[in-house]
């Protein structure tokens, strides 16, 4: 028994060692942010201030993360690129979705694999692949459309994955019933089917949206001159590093927080709801 | 094809039909098809492309392999890549297991999210805060400093700063298909083999692990393509003092793209990066007996 | 308001790949009629009800609706309303919305849509519940939320898939009879599938009964009941005692078999001649103690068990050959004085018996 509760400590001790290493190097890069220390760091700490988010140094030049007209630029980029793909993801995917669902041919794990692909290759293949083809197939050059198209294609797979998932639990006999009813097969989508996917549409154009902000490897090789919010950060890091860095990272921590909780309290939500419509 | 007609009608039929083969055609396979094309084509100005020397021949992936730096690069990465796979798996299995099998109920859950707040925190400022604490002022130095071994602060850059950074950046990728897969196991299967005398080490050789055979794959997978394939960083990491000399393979088909101007090189190496994938992911699929279908989540 | 139509079913077959699960159905279904399709699970009724609705097209045969051939006419567009046996109803609708889609997909405007939908709702006593969502009305109520919305688009016919099976039999009784009242209110042509015998024997104008694709009678309850065409029908609908002997006379629309355990005679409406093989069935109810009076159809065999029912008694016998026989004896207040294993013979009177030709009977 004791032999348990020795394992049973060290198990404890492991999992608080786990977790400490995840979270504890993104609390030094929050601290950091807020430490009047030109180059990022927590130790020595040297005074609380909120300059890098907003303010001035000794000579007067503006210092902080909201005055930073590039960075804005950039944010605005990123938004216009998730934008963009969830407008050509959501429909591809609940294209795929539907067409994986309701084809019965042998050769549907082929298929199923060869839409999947994208998700299961390396980021800058993708970038690359997509630069090489519309390059020299339709002159379109980096930027944000390419940024858009080629980030759609592994996330149109995710949510294609999404909306399989919900139309797995769909009751077919409600088309049916439908049909049955003189409906025609456009009504059955618009009222029995899409209402249904609702929630996973809202989910997916999230999770679309969300992929699409923090992506760089692919947005690297496709994005041209322009610039994006990660990408700004890495160039910043490898070139003028300054703790306004650390700034954005702790508002997009904290909005990774709200973000997170809110999504699972609403997919608790949801889960218990079909729980109750099932039974 | 005829059961999408059928299902959704003509229009909206065709418009699905329409869209996936856009999709698969336009975003899926001509890209790759087109960067293998450029990878067996030489490297021609604009004038000469189409002509009598744009024909297709190796010369692109021979230069690769008797380049002994760049060869040098890419196994270093490929190697790395795996270490921080299998580094990954024994760190995250006990995790995995422990959140899966023997906690229950809010307190699940909240390990869950806390699993998944980090996981939601982008890559780069994950890199990011990984670089600050290898950094010379960062807390590696300040600690070993503090406790008196050096002096100096010390320049912590190179191939083990990418490594520990790939190790920090994708090690979530590892823990949530590990726990799924275990959760899904019938906790009584665990206590019917304890009950049978069964010791843990033997539980989990032959209950356990069998099981979670594809989140294991899945997971590897998943790791694996993440670290082979990553520029954040190798390229974050350079900027740590002595981090130069860590070139990284995908900077090198960075460089080739963007510095050189050699798209067909740089295809070609693509190329290769993605070969190599897909013989882990084979490997993968074939150890742990797993198909296409149980790879998606 | 509402008014049915006939149903014609000419050769019939539907295979899939090389399952045939309904063999050459040919039958006549009247307009207005409460028609029921009777046969245990897989004997292709619920088939035939997805032929005559549409969701299937026949592999050989016609079908026709109102003397009009339905082939190539798809499922939304036949005159016919079908009640799935999991109901199928819209969770995300509420009640009148449910009631009233059939409406909405032709294009009726709201307004109209929810005063008809309320008009069903009373017609089927749900009135008042339809601003509900169906997940909060019970199994009875949703039963009835999808009559409703079947009837909404005035069909010609309304084709019901064991709808009562997943209820409670009280429940099930009170439906059976709402059912009934509501085809006879509207004229509406049902037809009505169940394994249940007592339902169909109960509710049906006529009945088919089926086994294994093939149709292997039609008529009205007291038809099949009175008169099995087959040993199927004789055993499935109702109880039978089945014997299996050699015609030694035939005459007068009566046949003598003989049997193991001696002569039986019974009717012999088909005409089955003689030194043919027949199967003898009768009924337990029309079984009795046999007395000197009846000389012929006497059966002699060990009690083996007499189990007390309430209103009636059901005396089983073992026969020579191990198996056993069923008698029922109404209960007229005497005591039944015997003892297991005792010798017991029982008579049945002759114009009780049917003779058929031999053939498959449930088994049971």
């Amino acid at each position: 028994m004791t032999a348990n509760r020795v394992l049973g400590f060290f198990i404890g001790l492991y999992l608080c060692v786990f977790f400490a290493y995840l979270f504890l190097p993104l609390v030094f890069m929050v601290a950091a942010a807020f430490n009047d220390s030109r180059f990022p760091t927590m130790l020595p700490w040297q005074g609380f201030t909120l300059d890098w988010f907003y303010g001035f140094d000794s000579r007067g030049r503006a210092i902080g993360l909201f005055q930073d007209a590039r960075m804005g630029q950039a944010i605005w980029n990123s938004i216009i690129i998730g934008l963009g793909v969830i407008a050509i993801s959501l429909p591809v995917g609940l294209a795929g979705a539907l067409y994986l669902q309701t084809i019965r041919s042998r050769a549907k794990p082929l298929i199923y694999g060869i839409m999947v692909s994208p998700i299961l290759t390396p980021g800058v293949i993708l970038g690359i692949s997509t630069l090489v083809f519309w390059r020299y197939s339709f002159g379109v050059g980096g930027g944000l459309l390419l940024a858009m198209i080629a980030q759609s294609t592994f996330i149109a797979a995710y949510c294609m994955l999404l909306f399989m998932a919900r139309l797995e639990r769909f009751d077919r006999t409600q088309e049916e019933a439908a049909l049955d009813l003189g409906a025609s097969q456009t009504l059955v989508l618009r009222r029995i089917l899409l209402p249904y996917l609702m929630p996973a549409i809202l989910s997916a154009a999230f999770i679309a949206f969300l992929q699409s902000f923090e992506n760089y490897n692919t947005t690297l090789f496709v994005i041209g001159t322009q610039d994006t919010l990660t990408l700004n950060i890495a160039s910043r890091v490898r070139l003028g590093l300054t703790p306004a860095v650390n700034a954005i990272g702790v508002i997009m921590i904290v909005l990774t927080i709200v973000g997170a909780v809110v999504y699972e309290i609403l997919r608790r939500r949801e889960a218990r709801r079909s729980a109750a419509l099932a039974g | 094809m005829r059961d999408v007609l059928h299902r959704f009608g003509p229009a909206t039929g065709a418009l699905v039909l329409g869209t996936v083969a856009l999709w698969v055609i336009l975003l899926v396979v001509l890209p790759q098809l087109f960067m293998i094309d450029m990878s067996l084509r030489p490297n021609l100005p604009p004038a000469a492309r189409g002509g009598p020397d744009d024909v297709w021949s190796m010369s692109n992936y021979v230069t690769l392999f008797t380049n002994d730096l760049h060869r040098a690069i890419f196994w270093r990465t490929i190697v790395s890549a795996a270490a921080v796979t299998i580094l990954a798996l024994v760190v995250c299995y006990p995790v995995a297991y422990y959140l899966a099998q023997e906690v229950r109920g809010p307190t699940a859950a909240i390990f869950v999210l806390g699993l998944i707040i980090p996981f939601w925190v982008n890559e780069i400022l994950r890199t990011f805060s990984w670089f600050l604490i290898l950094s010379r002022n960062g807390l590696f130095n300040q600690v070993l400093m503090g406790l008196g071994i050096t002096a100096e602060p010390l320049n912590l850059g190179g191939v083990g700063a990418v490594m520990l950074g790939m190790v920090y950046a994708y090690i979530l990728f590892m823990v949530f298909p590990l726990y799924n897969a275990i959760e899904s196991l019938d906790k009584n299967q665990i206590e019917a083999a304890r009950d049978l005398g069964a010791s843990w080490p033997r539980i989990h050789a032959r209950v356990v692990i069998p099981h979670a055979k594809p989140g294991i794959a899945v997971g590897c997978i998943m790791t694996f393509m993440l670290a082979a394939g990553t520029v954040a960083v190798p390229q974050l990491m350079q900027a740590l003092p002595g981090g130069t000399n860590a070139r990284w393979f995908t900077q090198i088909i960075y460089s080739l793209f963007f510095d050189g101007g050699d798209w067909n090189a740089g295809s070609a190496y693509a190329f290769a990066l993605l070969a190599a994938c897909i013989v882990f992911i084979f490997v993968m699929m074939r150890l742990f007996k797993v198909g296409i279908a149980d790879v998606a989540k | 308001m509402l008014a049915g139509k006939s149903v014609s079913l000419e050769n019939v077959s539907m295979a899939f790949g090389d399952f045939v699960a309904v063999r050459d159905a040919t039958l006549e279904i009247e307009a207005g009629e409460f028609f029921s399709f009777l046969g245990p699970s897989g004997c292709g009724k619920t088939t035939i009800l997805r032929l005559i609705s549409g969701f299937n097209e026949p592999t050989t045969g016609i079908v026709k609706i109102g003397g009009r051939v339905m082939a190539g006419i798809p499922a939304n567009r036949r005159p016919t309303a079908l009640i799935f046996q999991n109901l199928a109803l819209f969770p995300l609708m509420k009640v009148w919305e449910n009631v009233a889609f059939g409406l909405e997909a032709r294009g009726v405007d709201k307004a109209t849509r929810r005063k008809r939908a309320g008009e069903l709702l009373e017609l089927v006593a749900l009135e008042g519940q339809g601003e509900k969502l169906v997940t909060q009305l019970s199994g009875g109520q949703r039963q009835r939320v999808a009559i409703a919305r079947g009837l909404a688009v005035e069909p010609a016919v309304l084709l019901l898939d064991e709808p009562l099976s997943a209820l409670d039999l009280k429940l099930r009784q009170k439906m059976r009879a709402e059912l009934r009242s509501i085809q006879k209110e509207t004229g509406v042509t049902f037809i009505y599938i169940t394994h249940d015998q007592g339902e169909a024997l109960t509710m049906s104008d006529r009945i088919a009964v089926m086994s294994q694709g093939r149709i292997e009678q039609v008529g009205s309850p007291d038809a099949i009941y009175r008169d099995p065409a087959t040993a199927f029908v004789a055993t499935f609908v109702g109880e039978s005692n089945v014997f299996l002997g050699r015609i030694v006379e035939a005459a007068n629309g009566v046949a003598t078999i003989e049997t193991r355990f001696g002569r039986l005679s019974g009717r012999n409406p088909e005409g089955l001649a003689t030194g043919a093989e027949a199967q003898l069935v009768v009924r337990p109810e029309r079984c009795r103690l046999a007395t000197d009076q009846d000389p012929l159809n006497r059966l002699t065999g060990q009690s083996r068990r007499v189990d007390f029912e309430g209103s009636f008694i059901n005396l089983v016998l073992e026969l020579d050959d191990g198996r056993e026989i069923v008698a029922q004896l109404t209960n007229h207040g005497e005591a039944l004085h015997i003892t297991p294993g005792e010798a017991v013979s029982i008579g049945f009177p002759t114009e009780a018996a049917l003779l058929l030709e031999p053939g498959a009977s449930t088994g049971a």
